[in-house]
């Protein structure tokens, strides 16, 4: 999803040895951050919200793809933004959020937390109660009451 | 990599958060990119997850510029009691 419209091309991305994805060409011309405005704009755009590396057709990291699976499993409607298209917007997230690392995620414009963040609010049942917060039922919920 | 040991790791956040109880385990062959971190603290009482993961990440907040994977649970004493015993 490139939702700034500056594409990083494809063959700019590489692999590194520990999977870590850098685009080589990519931080010489965008080497700055996303004023908050606009990351603001991009985090109460809807009622979830995740910073991820890759899509959640194909994500690219095994901690944005755990965040995906939870929420798939709650069956939650969410936007996505890939940081790897954007090093502004991957920049702009972490000044924004004052986190350090992807994925993020965010509920009703708030900054929820990481992949350990969400992973432990699955196991305990807090996620439910955010997303009812929200207002979106979880499909857990749905599916203990049939 | 970054060149960061479980030792190095572990020594820092037990002084950053005085806390009583660290693991930290290397999850990358060595390259000390990739890690995961157990962090038992006083600091932790009354904190929300957030918090506390914010006190970590603070703590660490040089070296994971350039630790690319990190993951972290954080528990106050009494939950750690608690989670051992299980």
């Amino acid at each position: 999803m490139n939702v700034l419209g500056r594409n990083i091309a494809q063959n700019l991305l590489r692999y590194n040895r520990c999977g870590l994805i850098q685009s080589v060409a990519g931080r010489n011309f965008s080497a700055s951050a996303l004023d908050a405005k606009e990351v603001e704009k991009l985090v109460k755009n809807n009622k979830v919200v995740v910073f991820m590396k890759g899509n959640p057709d194909a994500p690219r990291c095994g901690f944005s793809n755990a965040v995906v699976q939870v929420l798939r499993m709650h069956s939650v409607n969410y936007d996505s933004h890939d940081v790897l298209q954007s090093e502004e917007l991957r920049q702009g997230i972490k000044d924004f959020s004052s986190w350090p690392t992807i994925p993020q995620v965010f509920i009703n414009g708030e900054f929820v937390g990481g992949c350990d963040i969400l992973l432990q609010m699955h196991q305990n049942g807090e996620l439910i109660e955010e997303l009812k917060k929200a207002g979106i039922e979880s499909a857990l919920v749905k599916e203990a009451e049939k | 990599m970054s060149g960061y040991t479980e030792e190095y790791l572990r020594q820092k956040l037990t002084e950053r958060l005085e806390a009583t109880h660290v693991e930290v385990i290397d999850e990358s062959d060595g390259c000390g990119g990739k890690f995961r971190a157990i962090v038992v603290s006083t600091q932790f009482q009354g904190k929300p997850l957030l918090q506390r993961h914010r006190l970590v990440n603070a703590a660490l907040a040089e070296e994971l510029k350039t630790i690319h994977a990190f993951s972290q649970k954080t528990y106050t004493p009494e939950q750690w009691a608690n989670e051992s015993k299980d």
